[in-house]
This record gives C-alpha cells, structure tokens and sequence, in this order.
C-alpha cells in the first residue's frame, strides 16, 4: 500500500484575482476520512476553493501542503464540476478516459468502465454519443469517470445544482458509497438538506474566509456567527 | 451563350469519351493535390492542436502570423520556391524544378497555413470546454493534443477540405514551378489557362466543368465515407 495523500494542509493561502482577495488567507486542514461540505453564498470563494485544493488554481501566498510526493498528489484526486463536462465521445469512453490517460490498457479499461455504466444505470446506452444525455445522466457519467480511477480524495462543486430530486438522489448514493469505500469527499452546496444527509462536518465560507467549521448537528442547530445565522436562516447574506 | 453551351457539350464529350488527355490530367491534379493535403495535414493539424493548448509568449503573435499566412498570394510562394529549387538555387541539386513534386512542395506551403489557422480556430473552442476536465485529470500534453484531434475529428475534416478546395483551384503556384508541361506537369488548372490563351474557350469551359465536379465529387465522397450529420452532432 503506497503511503496516504492526506492530510492536506493549508498555510496562510491567498488566491487573488487583479487586486481583489478572492480566498484567504487560510489556515486549515483536511484528516484522511469523512465528508466535509462548503456552505455560503454566491462569490463566497467555495469554488475557488476546491480548485486550490485540486491544483487547478495557485495560491498568490502561502501554500498547500500535501502528505505526499507532488506528482503522486493530483492523479490521486478526482474533481466533480457544476456543470459535467463531457468529453465528444460515447458513454463508456467518456468513463473509460481517466483509465486511458492512465496507461490502462484499452481492453482491461473498458471492462471497468463498462461495469461503471451498469454501476449508473445508463448501461443501456453507454455506446452512445454523451452529448445526448440529459443532465442528470451527464452528472452522473461524470461522477463515474471520477470515481473510475479510485481517487483518495473526491471533490465536488454543487454537483447536483441543476438536477432533479430522482438524479439528486442518484448522485448522493454514489457519494455514499464512495465515502464507505473510504473515498475523502470535500465538497460544495447551496442545498442545506444535502447537507446535512451527508456532511460529518460543515464549513461555512463567506467572503473568502471559513468563518465556521463544526460538526453538521452543532452547525446547524447552534451556529456561532452572525453570518451562518443569517444563512441558515435563509436571510439574504450581501 | 453559344460557349455555355459549347462548353458543356465538350465536357460532356470529353468526359463520355474518356478522353485520354483528360484523364491523365486531371489524375496528375489529384495526384498533386491530394499528396499536397495530405503533408499539409500531418503538418497543419497537429500544430493546430499544440497551438491550442499551449501558452507561450508570443502566442497571439503567432496566431495573428498564422492567420495571415492564409492569404499567401500562390504567385509569390510559386516564385519562392521557384528560386529555391532552380539550379542555381540552394536545392538546385535536387533537380525537383518543373516536376510534379515541387508542385506539391509549393502546395503545401499555400495549404498548410490554411488548415493549421482553422483546425486551430475550432481545437480552440474544444479546450476552452475542456480545460478544466483535462487539467484535473492530469493529462500530458500530447493526451490533451490527441483528446482535441479525436474528438474535434470532424471540423478538423472541414478544415482539410478547405485546404484541398484551395489546392485543387490553384493555379499561380503550379504554373511557376511546374511550367505546365504536356504529359509531365499538366494539371486541370494550368491546362484550362492554355486553352483560353489559345481561345478555345469550349475546351477551356469542358475542362472548367470537370474541374468542379471533381471538386464537388471528393467532397461529397469524404462527408459520406466519415458519416457527418448522421451520428452525433459533431
């Protein structure tokens, strides 16, 4: 067994855009199990966030530190996006992708991705183009291609912001399951029920800043700032 | 009119005919084009693709240089590599001037632009949708470069026939360097240009007609033989 990405550290990390602080500076870190989920408005910086963790965008100071070698790090990650994107291939290619950039060989890629697609339930039209799927069949391709490559560390931006309650459902099994397989889930919401079905803790982000970080029950029934009050009680936070 | 017609009616006779000269010369411009796509596509496609996910300093520089390069007037590439391959010239050795191949080579400069600055134009769009995805899926360069050719296949098929439409009508290029030599270097193009010198404009205007088939034919060819707007929507 290779040696364990996390924890996952953050030193004083600022993200700016131009002049404008858009995350930090923060301070904190992430153990090796359970679901962390990022709640706050739009702006908030939770976006931002996950793509600092996730090596898509760098801090302009302080640093993100990983327990492991630098190129060991991000191939043992997956990211989730709001929007999937979809690669212009079939079903199971798009899953199967992770696997080919990997060095898979294409054979022994396809099993497993075809076990995904049953996996999701679109084993039916897997050899189809992807670009016709509805977008809870997209989300949920892209959560399989995420999951594909058994990633230590599972990131997710509102992954299901524009589903239905059916694929909202669909989606938050396969979060589960990840999660009991002892996948690291880090993760945004605007949706306080998902929240609080999946989420061991919450960390509520307003402008750029955690202002709260506490167990789900703690946070949602005694919240300590003014701000998360606010939130959770559906005020508009400006 | 009357050379409308006339023009047609010879077409149709030579074409009826199998006219041997016909046939020989309109091969040798597929031949010349065809050869001439195919090297400006290993070229152009790939570089498309590297300029696409590339970042360097003098990207938009290049670019702009590129699409720019599309408009080469064929005249003064023909002229360019005229004085490249004449005897005295630096590949003078070679011995390559009036043949078919320095048609080719000449072709290739004036279409490999062309399909580079589109097949750019469209990889481009490709990864502004998916930066994100091949980025946090830690793809190398040449995975992200094959990523956007595979899946962009078919406009990258749009812009190799653009450049093979370009090719196929040339004609100030070939005229330089191949000297439109009877049974040698003759293409449809230069021959159509020798018959309205000599004013036989129904042969010139048969041979016009040829021409555009032929150009209309391979294309529809291509789009059968590669099934767009059948499967998908790409």
């Amino acid at each position: 067994m290779v040696e364990t990405i996390l924890p996952v550290e953050l030193k004083n990390a600022i993200v700016r855009k131009g002049e404008k602080d858009i995350i930090g500076p923060l301070d904190l870190s992430f153990g090796a199990t359970g679901c962390s989920i990022l709640i706050g408005p739009n702006g908030a910086g939770k976006t931002t966030f996950l793509r600092l963790l996730h090596g898509l965008e760098r801090t302009n100071s302080g640093a993100v530190r990983w327990a492991a070698k630098k190129s060991d790090v991000f191939s043992r990650q997956s990211f989730v996006f709001q929007s999937p994107v979809v690669l212009r291939r079939s079903g199971i290619e798009n899953i199967a992708y992770p696997l080919y950039v990997r060095g898979v060989a294409k054979k022994a890629a396809r099993t497993e991705a075809e076990k995904w697609i049953d996996e999701i339930g679109l084993g039916d039209v897997g050899c189809y183009d992807a670009h016709v799927f509805s977008g809870g069949e997209k989300q949920k391709l892209a959560m399989a291609r995420a999951l594909i490559t058994k990633p230590e560390v599972l990131f997710l931006d509102e992954p299901t912001a524009n589903l239905d309650g059916a694929s909202t459902l669909e989606i938050e099994r396969l979060i589960l399951a990840a999660r009991e397989a002892g996948t690291r889930i880090i993760m945004a919401t605007h949706d306080f029920g998902q929240a609080k079905r999946l989420a061991d803790e919450i960390l509520f982000m307003y402008r750029g800043k955690i202002r709260e970080r506490k167990p789900t029950d703690a946070f949602f029934n005694t919240p300590e700032t003014e701000e998360a009050h606010k939130f959770i009680r559906g005020d508009l936070l400006l | 009119m009357n050379d409308l017609l006339a023009g047609l009616q010879s077409a149709f006779g030579l074409i009826i005919h199998l006219d041997h000269d016909l046939v020989e010369i309109s091969l040798r411009s597929l031949q010349v084009t065809v050869s001439a796509v195919l090297i400006s596509a290993a070229i152009g496609l790939p570089f498309g693709a590297w300029l696409s996910v590339t970042r360097f300093r003098y990207r938009r520089f290049a670019i702009a240089l590129l699409n720019a390069l599309m408009g080469l007037p064929p005249v003064v590439v023909g002229l360019f590599v005229y004085i490249l391959l004449s005897r005295s010239g630096p590949f003078g050795v070679l011995d390559l001037l009036f043949t078919p191949t320095a048609m080719i080579i000449a072709q290739v400069i004036i279409v490999t632009p062309i399909i580079a600055s589109i097949a750019h134009q469209s990889m481009r769009d490709l990864w502004f949708l998916y930066h994100d995805l091949l980025i946090s899926i830690k793809t190398t360069k040449w995975q992200r470069m094959k990523a956007l050719l595979w899946d962009g296949r078919r406009s990258l098929l749009t812009a190799t026939l653009t450049g093979f439409g370009r090719g196929i009508g040339e004609i100030g290029a070939i005229m330089i360097v191949g000297g439109n030599i009877d049974h040698l270097t003759r293409v449809l193009t230069t021959a159509i240009a020798l018959e309205v010198g000599k004013g036989d404009f129904p042969l010139a205007l048969g041979l016009g007609i040829v021409l555009i088939s032929m150009a209309i034919l391979i294309n529809l060819a291509i789009h059968i033989l590669s099934r767009t707007e059948r499967e998908g929507t790409w």
